[in-house]
């Protein structure tokens, strides 16, 4: 099936799947906030889609479920979404989503947000809550620049890429993000793109189900910027790039799941382990330690 | 409501005013701190990790100063009480969120022992030199409540009062100690648990779809809610509507930001604290704040005796600021005198309001260590000579 059927098909399998009743997503998004800000042909919209399914399936109460989101355009994903949802600080939606579920570990606390978002100004945020193994889903949408701000390198952009701050190409080496997810502690890393609607819904509900500091990374097409002044076409044109250039090798060493700008895409499911929480460790030990004394923390 | 007697340690204590802080914010209900180790504030969050798997709660430390004052916000929207612990190189990477506690109306205190700057300045001793910052240190129009103890009985009973006050008026709490205050070591008197009265979190009685987290209630503040509840809310640092939606127009700045900076400004006469003595038949009256507040006493029972007519105002709640009554000391013909660990900034706003009917001298200092109580004394007779 080619990539134009295969988007038809799951357009098509949604719209049979609510009739005439109305968006397909109205419950699950900000209807009254609709239309999005994000371009035609933007991956983001394909994520935030993946993840309503991805919760469907899982079948947890909505109520118990919150979306925290730092800035940039997939920091407006927690403005979409109906469900308690933070649009905090630039870089800290991680301690922000720390705070949240240690003051209510009964919530599944999901973090989505970009790559300079999550890797660069928030960097070390990102490292310490998987080193500390706080119990929260990371799902970073990755597209390789600084879009809402009009298109400057990050620390993802592939070397060559064209960006507005690297005119004559990019010639600093980007970060592996699952090489970095894994090195620091997180217990599951995957990386998928947009193209891989099934596969990323997949992993969401494996990351959204484990215990953990969970990692999903999604490669997502940024067509008014990215592909536009890398001469990779519009969105479509990207998705096909993906089809082509990406190769499934589940259990792949991350250190060679590295990104280039025109090389192939190593995706798949690369760690799932498993770690006491922060959370599971504090109860423990400081029981282990005080005994009686302790009161134990449920929230 | 009465205090939960598990955070009460009912009872004499010899403690500093960090371990107070401490237990005033324990007493208070607070059971969530994100703190990061800084000197002279480290002895609050070395309390609280040691206490608070007794009491019940969490402690954590945080990589930097920028995830400790974030983490307690997210704590705040899942139902807890929290703060978080600086000083100051830590209160200025605060900042930013700060700003987003204002803009989200999120009820939290930010305690900041303060300690010489700038830059990395004198960490192991006192200054007042934050005060400003504290007040406008983010950037945008927004305004906050700040608190100032002088004894670490203060510590203990202000804390109660910066975490209840926060709930009042959902604003963030600056609770601006000084290394001295932190430090020194005093009687500090815990009472029983029913002795202390809490602010509950005025959470909304709406049910899910009707409920917005930003629509004015009672005192121009909106009710509260928690994640979970079902509400579905929605916060944002983006100037929002009542709905909690970004609104980005002048109309909604004025509605939202505006109402942030109202519901201070326009109650100030309800919130504002102070205590004077000796103020009705004085010439002169000096101005001060926490640990100065305690030389300065000195410094007017030394200008007393030398004759000089000298009052006394002590700022317990800075910020907002008691611009009536020090307008009302100037209408009286009163010379002022402001007394401070700084080269000046309370001293602008007594300037200001004096509106030039009678002469405000500024007794400063750098920092490092308190005044001396004859250089208090000295601007005292300076402002008595040319009042």
């Amino acid at each position: 099936m080619s990539v134009t059927d295969e988007l038809k098909a799951a357009v098509q399998a949604q719209t049979n799947k609510s009739g005439d009743a109305g968006h397909p997503m109205e419950d699950f998004l900000r209807m009254d906030r609709i239309p999005h800000i994000w371009c035609p042909t933007c991956g983001i919209g394909v994520v935030v889609n993946c993840f309503a399914r991805a919760l469907e399936k899982i079948g947890i109460p909505l109520d118990d479920v919150a979306v925290v989101s730092g800035i940039g355009c997939t920091g407006r994903v927690a403005g979409y979404v109906k469900i308690d949802s933070f649009h905090t600080t630039h870089g800290r939606a991680i301690p922000f989503a720390t705070g949240l579920k240690l003051g209510n570990p009964k919530l599944k606390v999901v973090v989505i947000s970009g790559d300079g978002d999550l890797v660069s100004i928030g960097g070390n945020h990102f490292v310490h809550a998987a080193r500390r193994n706080v119990d929260i889903t990371v799902i970073c949408v990755n597209n390789f620049n600084y879009a809402m701000t009009g298109g400057q390198m990050a620390a993802t952009s592939p070397t060559d890429s064209i960006l507005t701050t690297s005119p004559y190409g990019n010639f600093e080496t980007p970060f592996n993000l699952p090489f970095l997810a894994e090195s620091v502690g997180a217990t599951y890393v995957a990386r998928w793109t947009a193209l891989h609607i099934h596969r990323q819904t997949e992993a969401m509900i494996d990351a959204l189900t484990k215990p953990g500091f969970t990692f999903v990374e999604i490669l997502a097409p940024c067509p008014t910027i990215f592909e536009r002044r890398n001469k990779f076409g519009d969105g479509l044109d990207r998705l096909n790039y993906y089809y082509e250039h990406s190769e499934i090798k589940h259990g792949e060493p991350t250190a060679n799941v590295d990104v280039g700008l025109r090389t192939k895409i190593i995706v798949g499911k690369f760690v799932d382990k498993d770690r006491p929480t922060w959370l599971d460790s504090m109860n423990s030990h400081l029981k282990r330690k005080l005994g009686d004394r302790f009161t134990p923390y449920e929230g | 409501m009465k205090a939960d007697p598990k955070g009460v340690m009912t009872g004499a204590h010899y403690l500093d005013g960090d371990h107070a802080c401490c237990e005033g914010a324990l007493a208070a209900g607070c059971r969530f701190i994100s703190g990061y180790p800084i000197t002279p504030s480290t002895e609050v969050v070395e309390r609280f990790a040691s206490r608070i798997p007794i009491v019940g709660g969490v402690f954590i430390q945080m990589e930097d100063e920028l995830a400790s004052s974030i983490a307690l916000q997210g704590a705040v929207w899942a139902g807890k009480k929290a703060m978080t612990v600086t000083s100051g190189p830590g209160f200025s990477l605060m900042m930013e969120h700060i700003g987003l506690a204002a803009m989200t109306e999120c009820p939290c205190v930010f305690v900041n022992v303060q300690r010489g700057g700038p830059s990395t300045g004198l960490p192991t001793q006192p200054a007042q030199a934050d005060m400003m910052q504290a007040r406008w240190g983010s950037h945008g129009d927004y305004e906050i409540i700040a608190l100032s103890p002088s004894s670490p009985q203060e510590c203990f009973d202000f804390m109660i009062d910066a975490f209840n006050i926060s709930e009042k008026y959902r604003v963030p709490v600056m609770f601006m100690m000084d290394e001295c205050v932190g430090h020194m070591i005093e009687r500090v008197s815990i009472p029983e648990a029913d002795q202390i009265e809490i602010t509950e979190r005025n959470y909304t009685k709406l049910p899910p779809g009707e409920y917005l987290p930003f629509k004015p209630a009672e005192n121009m503040v909106p009710e509260m809610c928690k994640v979970g509840d079902g509400h579905r809310i929605h916060v944002t640092g983006l100037t929002h509507d009542y709905r909690g939606y970004p609104a980005m127009n002048p109309e909604a700045q004025e509605e939202q930001v505006g109402r942030i900076v109202r519901k201070i400004r326009d109650q100030a006469d309800d919130i504002v604290r102070y205590e004077e003595f000796d103020v009705e038949d004085a010439d002169v009256v000096v101005i001060s704040y926490g640990i100065t507040h305690r030389v300065a006493v000195q410094a007017v029972r030394a200008a007393r005796d030398k004759g000089i007519k000298v009052g006394m105002m002590r700022l317990i709640i800075v910020w907002p600021f008691p611009e009536k009554r020090i307008a009302e000391l100037a209408e009286q013909g009163k010379a002022l005198v402001m007394a401070e660990l700084n080269y000046g900034q309370v001293f602008f706003e007594v300037d200001r309001c004096a509106k030039g009917k009678v002469p405000v001298i500024l007794a400063g200092h750098g920092g490092g260590t308190v005044h001396e109580t004859d250089y208090i004394v000295s601007k005292i007779e300076e402002a008595y000579q040319c009042r």
